[in-house]
């Protein structure tokens, strides 16, 4: 299987309004995949797609392997422990404290031992670059920064062969964001991930992408690699990489 | 502040404006007034000198937009724009772009009466949509539930549990106690003039353990518990917990829906039976007082007339009133959308709905048991 992730045809509509208008693109098995567009064209809607939480009028979706559109419970079930979502806020539970969060899917999928999953919680921490000692901390005790840091770890707790990422940059300082860029490119190295993101950060675009599908005006734009996006007719790419010729 | 002023200067059939100062849209109604009374049909040519401007804000700018689109309208007329202040004329640039690519806002289409109920009503039987979609899919999971026994969450019924009835409980039993208190007293009043003390027992027995404890209960747990379900689930759902709980493969409806419903329905039928004895507790004291029944007395007539049917059917009400106040707070809870507004409606339909719920469900079992004669 070379593509995780085969979108064929989906068109989306909210009441009369057309968000997604035959919408086709493939994400590369081991590639760092960017969805970008101008705000307000459907990126998150299409991620939200992807990870079963809104349907699609019509089209296909396959995600490693799984047709989302004719998916029985105990298969989605399945396929939602092959993947990591991290949302943009963090969406972090604030009722458990950062090293509960983690665990929470150890626990409940796994029987490892309480001591088990205590050092692989730990391993999870470092990885993503947090203090051990800011493990017993809850959700509203920390940074935005952390935050991210702790929801990666959250949704790396199963190892993940997938991971969806909504803007992970934004909100953060611009140091924290190229921290976090080097972060995924390291997680990507390490663990042999796959990451699809949606992202506005044009630093963060260059630095870790290596696929990109433009959304604009309904449809896909352009899909391919950055080196040629230039050549294409569209304002929001022209604005967009304008800084970086 | 800003100093400006317009000269206008009318030489032959020349008109010349000539705008000095700061023009902002402080003082551009003013000009705006001044410029739209000149007659300017008998000009051959006008000058919208701007060279002694000192600076130009967007509102200002769109209004010599417009002047210079208006006066060019008559194509008799030469319009000419003075103009060498590059900040000024780098402001006319950017309106004249931003005029030429935006849209107008088209109006909002107006509805008549027909269409507006009409569009109320389809919205309301979606929102009765969603709501059987809602009991289908609990439905199904409350198969889950029955299929394995190791699919109930009974750390989580426990939490819910202390958290929406035992800690209940002191409320309840107040309210009730007070109920008791006050409906005796009433009767009191009215018993003595007959003669008739002693049925006040009969009289709060029936219907403190038939009607009002269940009904006092469940508006209670309605207004505590049901409207802390739609918060706390609205809340997660707009810091996007009820999505991370779902892409993690965590159903909410095992973790957070049967849960609370279930901890309501086992909890409900024992505050009601808390509520009966608070009530008529209540009920004693007044008959001690008023009417002189003595507690034994009160309790020996009790357990002479008092079949024990009546407790029995207010206390079978009470699961049935805890599934309606969980799943319509839940319920209420998942509709909130991404705003804080919608957790404050919600919450409130919520209680409303649950409140209206129970009574309704309160008169439908009225007409069966009287129907059955129990």
């Amino acid at each position: 299987m070379k593509n995780i992730i085969e979108v064929r045809d989906v068109k989306t509509q909210f009441e009369d309004r057309v968000i997604h208008n035959k919408i086709s693109l493939s994400v590369p098995k081991g590639s760092i995949y960017g969805l970008l567009g101008p705000s307000g064209c459907g990126k998150t809607t299409l991620l939200r797609e992807m990870v079963m939480l809104q349907k699609f009028n019509s089209g296909e979706i396959e995600i490693l392997g799984h047709n989302l559109n004719n998916i029985g419970y105990e298969e989605a079930m399945l396929l939602r422990r092959e993947w990591g979502v991290l949302f943009q806020s963090g969406a972090l539970f604030s009722s458990l404290n950062l090293r509960e969060n983690i665990a929470l899917p150890l626990v409940e999928y796994t029987d490892l031992s309480q001591a088990m999953i205590k050092e692989i919680v730990e391993f999870k921490i470092s990885i993503v670059g947090l203090k051990s000692e800011d493990a017993n901390l809850y959700p509203s005790q920390i940074s935005g920064g952390m935050k991210k840091k702790a929801a990666l770890a959250r949704s790396l707790a199963m190892d993940p062969k997938l991971l969806f990422l909504d803007e992970p940059t934004s909100g953060l300082d611009p140091i924290s964001a190229r921290e976090f860029d080097a972060l995924i490119l390291k997680l990507r190295a390490l663990l042999n991930l796959t990451i699809v993101m949606v992202s506005h950060d044009l630093q963060s675009v260059y630095d870790t992408l290596d696929k990109v599908a433009v959304l604009d005006n309904k449809s896909v734009v352009y899909e391919g690699d950055l080196k040629n996006i230039l050549n294409v007719e569209n304002e929001f790419i022209r604005t967009f990489f304008k800084g970086m010729k | 502040m800003h100093h400006s002023s317009l000269d206008i200067i009318h030489i032959d059939n020349r008109l010349s404006l000539k705008f000095k100062g700061e023009l902002t849209l402080y003082n551009l109604t003013k000009y705006k007034k001044i410029v739209d009374n000149l007659d300017i049909s008998k000009e051959s040519s006008v000058v919208i000198d701007l060279s002694e401007l000192k600076f130009l804000d967007t509102a200002a700018s769109i209004f010599i937009y417009n002047l210079q689109k208006h006066l060019r309208f008559d194509s008799s007329i030469h319009v000419d724009t003075l103009c060498d202040n590059r900040e000024v004329i780098d402001m006319l640039e950017l309106v004249n772009v931003q005029k030429l690519k935006s849209k107008k806002i088209p109006d909002k289409k107006k509805r008549g009466y027909v269409r507006k109920i009409g569009e109320k009503t389809y919205q309301n039987y979606l929102v009765f949509l969603s709501f059987m979609s809602f009991m289908g899919e609990l439905f199904a999971h409350k198969l889950h539930y029955l299929i394995s026994p190791r699919n109930i969450r009974f750390k989580e019924i426990a939490f819910e549990i202390n958290e929406s009835a035992i800690k209940a409980f002191g409320i309840v039993a107040l309210t009730s106690f007070l109920i008791g208190l006050v409906i005796a007293y009433q009767s009191a009043f009215q018993l003595k003039l007959y003669g008739a003390n002693i049925f006040i027992v009969d009289m709060l027995g029936i219907s403190v353990l038939r009607e009002l404890s269940p009904l006092i209960t469940a508006i209670v747990i309605a207004g505590r518990s049901g409207s802390a379900f739609t918060a706390q689930i609205g809340a997660m759902k707009i810091t996007q917990e009820l999505d991370a709980m779902q892409t993690m493969g965590f159903d909410p409806y095992r973790f957070l829906v049967m849960p609370k419903i279930a901890a309501l329905m086992i909890t409900l039928p024992i505050l009601i039976f808390i509520s009966d004895i608070m009530a008529i507790i209540g009920g004693m004291v007044v008959a001690n007082v008023e009417l002189n029944i003595t507690t034994d007395l009160f309790l020996d007539r009790f357990g002479e007339v008092i079949a024990v049917k009546h407790f029995f059917i207010g206390i079978a009400k009470g699961p049935f009133f805890a599934f309606l106040i969980a799943t319509i707070g839940i319920y209420r809870g998942m509709l909130v959308r991404d705003d804080t507004q919608s957790i404050g409606f919600n919450t409130t339909k919520s209680v409303v709905e649950s409140i209206f719920a129970v009574i309704i469900c309160d008169a439908v079992f009225s007409i069966i048991f009287t129907n059955l004669g129990i």
